[in-house]
Formats: C-alpha cells, sequence, structure tokens
C-alpha cells in the first residue's frame, strides 16, 4: 500500500477573521460578531492506493479536493484519521509559488528548486535542462518581475518536471503554457507519471479524468459519495450531475 | 384472615425484595457495562493517537539533512538580497537609522549626561545592540506571513522561514558592528583580546531574537496590528534600556529592575567589556544563556499550539 487514507476528517475554518487586528478581534468578540466558524471541509474519508494507481478525485466546488489533497502532501494534519504514506511525495498544488518577484531567473529556479526538495549538485546538474525545457535561455539573467505570466508559468513548470517521485498530487497542473508548450508539457507529465508514479489528480474535465484515472475518488461537499473503479464513479457522477442540471 | 394477610404481606415483601435486588443487579450491571466502555474508548483513543503520531512521522516529504541545507541557504540569499533590493548603497542604508540615533544622542546628551570618560563609546554600543534586537525581531515578525503561499503548497519546517530571516539579520549586524569598533577606536579605546568574548553575547542575543520571532510571527498571522503594537513597545523599550544614560543614577534597588529587561543585559555585557575591559559577572552570564532559552521555548510552543492554525490564514 503507498497510500493509505482512513476516516480522514479535517475542519477548516470560515468567516471574517482573517486580516484584523487584536483591536477588531476584541470588539468583535464583545459585541459578539466575531464570525469565524469551524465547518468540516473533508468528512469521513478512506481510500486505499497501490503503487503505480492514477486516483482522479472529481466533485464540484468547495467539495474538499484541495484540502484533501493538502492532508495527504502533510500541509495540513486532519483533526481525525489517520494519512498513511511510503516514498517521496511531490505535491505539485500551486506551480507559481515561493517565486521572489525582484530575483533573477537563474536565482528563482534554484529557490524553488530547494522548495522542491532538490539538492545542490542536482540542480547544477540540471540546470541547463531546466532552462532549455522553458526556453527561456535569453532570459536567464531577467529579474521574474520583467516576464510574462506565460513564461512564468513555463519556468515554474519546467523546474517541477524533474522530480522523480513516488507520489505526484497533482492539483489541476498537468499541463500550461501555449499551446505547443502545452504539448510539450503534458507529454512530459505522463512520462512522471508511467514511470510507476501513484498519483493523486484533482480535475474538474471528468474526460481528462476518465483517460487518465483508473481509481476515481468522488467527494460532495467534503463527504465521500464513492470510491473505486473510474468507470464506475465516473458513470455515477456524470448522472449525478446531469440530475442536477434539471 | 390474619393468617391470610399476613401471608400475603409477607409475599409481597419477599416479591419486593427480590425485585429491589434484581434492580440493584441491573444497575451494577450497567454500570460495569459502562465502566468498561469508557475505558474501551479511553484505550481506543490512546491507540488512534499513537497510530497518528507514527503516521504523522511517516507522511508528509522526509527532507534529508543535504536537502535542508541547500534550502536554508536559498532562502538566506533570498532574504538578504530582497532586505536590499540590490541597491549598491544597501548595506550603508541599513546603517543610517542606528548611525543617526547614535549622532543625534552624541549632539544633545554629551553635555547633559555624559561623563566625558568614554561616552561616544557608550552611546554606540547602546545603539547598536538595541538596533540588532529591534531590526531582527520586527523582521522576524513577517517571516511566516511573506511565506505564506509557500507553507500553505508545501510541507516545510515553519522554523526554516524564521531562521533565515535571523541569520540575514545577524550578518546585517556584522556590519554595523564594524562601524561601532570604527567608532570605539576613534574613542580612544584599543582592541584588546577580551573583544572575542563578544561572540558569547552575540549568540545568546541570536537566539533570543528568535525565540522572540517565533511568538510575534505567530501573533502578526492572527492579528495584524501585532506590527503597529510592537514598534509601539521596542520605541517604548529604548528609554528602559539606558542607552544614552547612566543606570547608577538610580537608587540601589531600582537599579536591578534593569535586569528584566533583556536587551539591557546585553548592552552591559558589551560595555563592561569594550568600555571598563572586565569580564561580567556571573549572574550577566545567566541571564544571557537565560532569556534566549526562556523565549525559545515559548515560542516553540506557540508554534507548537497554533501549527494547524496557521493554515487557515493563508
Amino acid at each position: 500500500m503507498v497510500v493509505d487514507v482512513q476516516n480522514v476528517s479535517i475542519k477548516y475554518r470560515v468567516g471574517d477573521f482573517r486580516n484584523i487586528g487584536l483591536k477588531e478581534f476584541l470588539a468583535q468578540k464583545i459585541k459578539g460578531q466575531y464570525d469565524a466558524k469551524d465547518f468540516w471541509a473533508v468528512d469521513d474519508v478512506s481510500f486505499q492506493l497501490d503503487k503505480g494507481d492514477f486516483l482522479g478525485i472529481v466533485g464540484t466546488n468547495g467539495a474538499g479536493k484541495t484540502t484533501l489533497l493538502k492532508a495527504v502532501s502533510g500541509v495540513i494534519r486532519p483533526a481525525k484519521g489517520t494519512v498513511e504514506t511510503n516514498g517521496q511525495i511531490s505535491a505539485l498544488l500551486a506551480l507559481g509559488t515561493g517565486f521572489d518577484d525582484d530575483m533573477t531567473v537563474k536565482e528563482n529556479i534554484y529557490l524553488r528548486g530547494a522548495f522542491l526538495g532538490y539538492t545542490e549538485k542536482f540542480l547544477n546538474e540540471k540546470y541547463p535542462e531546466i532552462i532549455e525545457f522553458s526556453e527561456l535561455q535569453e532570459f536567464e539573467n531577467y529579474r521574474l518581475r520583467q516576464l510574462s505570466s506565460g513564461m512564468r508559468s513555463r519556468m515554474a513548470f519546467s523546474i517541477a518536471s524533474l522530480i522523480d517521485p513516488d507520489i505526484l498530487i497533482l492539483d489541476e497542473v498537468l499541463a500550461v503554457g501555449d499551446a505547443a508548450f502545452r504539448k510539450k508539457s503534458e507529454a512530459k507529465m505522463m512520462e512522471i507519471i508511467k514511470n510507476g508514479t501513484t498519483t493523486l489528480f484533482v480535475s474538474h474535465s471528468l474526460a481528462q479524468v476518465k483517460k487518465l484515472a483508473n481509481k476515481v475518488l468522488w467527494l460532495d461537499k467534503g463527504k465521500q459519495m464513492a470510491f473505486g473503479d473510474a468507470k464506475e464513479v465516473c458513470a455515477e457522477y456524470e448522472q449525478f450531475i446531469n440530475t442536477k442540471k434539471k | 384472615m390474619s393468617n391470610k394477610e399476613k401471608r400475603k404481606e409477607l409475599k409481597s415483601r419477599i416479591k419486593k425484595k427480590r425485585q429491589k435486588k434484581y434492580q440493584k443487579r441491573v444497575k451494577t450491571d450497567e454500570r460495569l457495562k459502562a465502566k468498561k466502555q469508557k475505558t474501551e474508548a479511553k484505550q481506543n483513543k490512546k491507540a488512534e493517537k499513537l497510530k497518528r503520531k507514527e503516521a504523522k512521522k511517516k507522511s508528509g516529504p522526509v527532507w534529508n539533512h543535504e536537502q535542508k541545507k541547500f534550502l536554508l541557504k536559498q532562502l538566506i540569499r533570498r532574504d538578504f538580497k530582497s532586505r536590499y533590493k540590490r541597491a549598491a548603497l544597501g548595506v550603508l542604508w541599513s546603517m543610517l537609522s542606528p548611525l543617526c540615533f547614535f549622532a543625534a544622542q552624541a549632539v544633545v546628551f554629551s553635555k547633559i549626561l555624559g561623563r566625558g570618560e568614554h561616552y561616544i563609546a557608550y552611546l554606540i554600543t547602546g545603539n547598536i545592540v538595541f538596533h540588532y534586537f529591534s531590526d531582527a525581531t520586527t523582521n522576524s515578525m513577517f517571516a511566516l506571513q511573506a511565506n505564506g503561499g509557500i507553507i500553505s503548497k508545501i510541507k516545510v519546517d515553519k522554523d526554516m522561514f524564521l531562521f533565515s530571516r535571523s541569520v540575514s539579520c545577524l550578518i546585517n549586524f556584522f556590519f554595523t558592528a564594524a562601524v561601532m569598533f570604527f567608532i570605539i577606536a576613534i574613542d580612544h579605546i584599543p582592541f584588546h583580546l577580551n573583544f572575542l568574548l563578544l561572540i558569547f553575547p552575540v549568540i545568546c542575543l541570536f537566539f533570543m531574537n528568535m525565540g522572540i520571532g517565533y511568538i510575534l510571527s505567530a501573533l502578526f498571522v492572527l492579528f495584524k496590528d501585532t506590527q503597529y503594537l510592537y514598534s509601539i513597545f521596542t520605541r517604548i523599550l529604548i528609554y528602559f534600556s539606558a542607552i544614552f544614560y547612566y543606570t547608577d543614577r538610580f537608587p540601589e534597588p531600582l537599579q536591578n529592575v534593569f535586569y528584566f529587561n533583556p536587551v539591557y543585559c546585553y548592552i552591559c555585557y558589551f560595555r563592561s567589556i569594550i568600555i571598563d575591559n572586565t569580564i561580567p559577572s556571573l549572574f550577566i552570564h545567566g541571564l544571557c544563556i537565560g532569556y534566549p532559552i526562556l523565549f525559545m521555548l515559548i515560542g516553540k510552543i506557540v508554534y507548537k499550539v497554533n501549527d494547524n492554525k496557521f493554515a487557515y490564514y493563508f
């Protein structure tokens, strides 16, 4: 068993409690207007994955898909239940984070690489490959702020594409950039996935899930609706969506 | 009649007794059952806790020493660079604030509070040490918030962000300390070997700043006006750190109150080595070690308690 998620529930807090100061906090508390409620973003979810499994997670917005991925990758601890994983995890939850606008492309590649757990030796070795794959050779010493958003995502993807994890966690980042780069990046991702990685993948595109996944987990408002063979669960989910439309 | 009645009564009494006994038995049975269930639930809870602890160890990417070192190096480089935004005058710029304070105090207070002997050295040590304290703690306050994006996406030790900021402030302190030694030399204090002992308070101060940084960075995530409140606090603390006056003007018992101010202890250490060329008492040494331990402990606890909460705020 590579991933073993058992009865996981994750509490989340919603409300107008961010970006307030001690002053407002106290004022709201006194007036009884303090608006922060705990709710179960993920409620009693269990599934197991073996080596090489590709899990697609489907569900409407706010179903708790990303939250569940965060628990598997270890960013947040579940309030109940256990997550057990065996092997190196790479979580590509959002490619664009962890960059610094005032540093050059080269410096950012090293920084982001360090966040992904690469070693210095490995990065020194692979740096030419990254810069070539991202097609940013002429921009090596540009500050990140001078790059277009497409260039940024190309760079971000190229750094991430060097991972060789046992467990890969993807949040709709299968492909980025313009049409040509999309093709290239998707091919690269598939290469990693086919290397025997266990993959957890969140997507709103049912077609993509059908194409790639062998197991599907369907969440709705935090609750586990179904987990199992991709075809069956996808069919159920499709039916559910169709009835909802009516 | 009476016999019959008596018999009836006896029978009913026996019946009642039996019923009572039976009820008692049922009650104790229930109690026992409840007890059993309770202990079972407790055991289950314990088992789950253990399991979760184990799972916690297992889950998430495992960072080895080499990876951590590399990340730390990159973080320190980033923090140091972003601080100076690549300006050529960057390092000089950061010295401006303590030096201006020093210059203003030298002009205003020399005549009123100075005693002729090495008042310049007295002022510069106080200012530089205090500036390191306020600069490092204020900078660490933003360690979590500034990295919120990454913290909510990748599993990293949160301590690393704090540590990298602390190191970049320490590097900055070394530059200002160089200026301090230059001014001390102008004040006719020759360099002596005891100066090397200053490494001790610097290390202690580094960890105390980090400990306070733990507390402040956690608070800043939860309450955005921490920044404002803390800046008031440090501005007031200046007046209680004996930066530009001598504490021996106060009566004896009041003088000891100053030791409750950790920054004052470090300033004392610096002055005693630099100006008096004497090694401070064991008491001062104890305080210099005690404060960092205290603040690191509190800070670590604050992080541990709020660890899961931070994710809601980014």
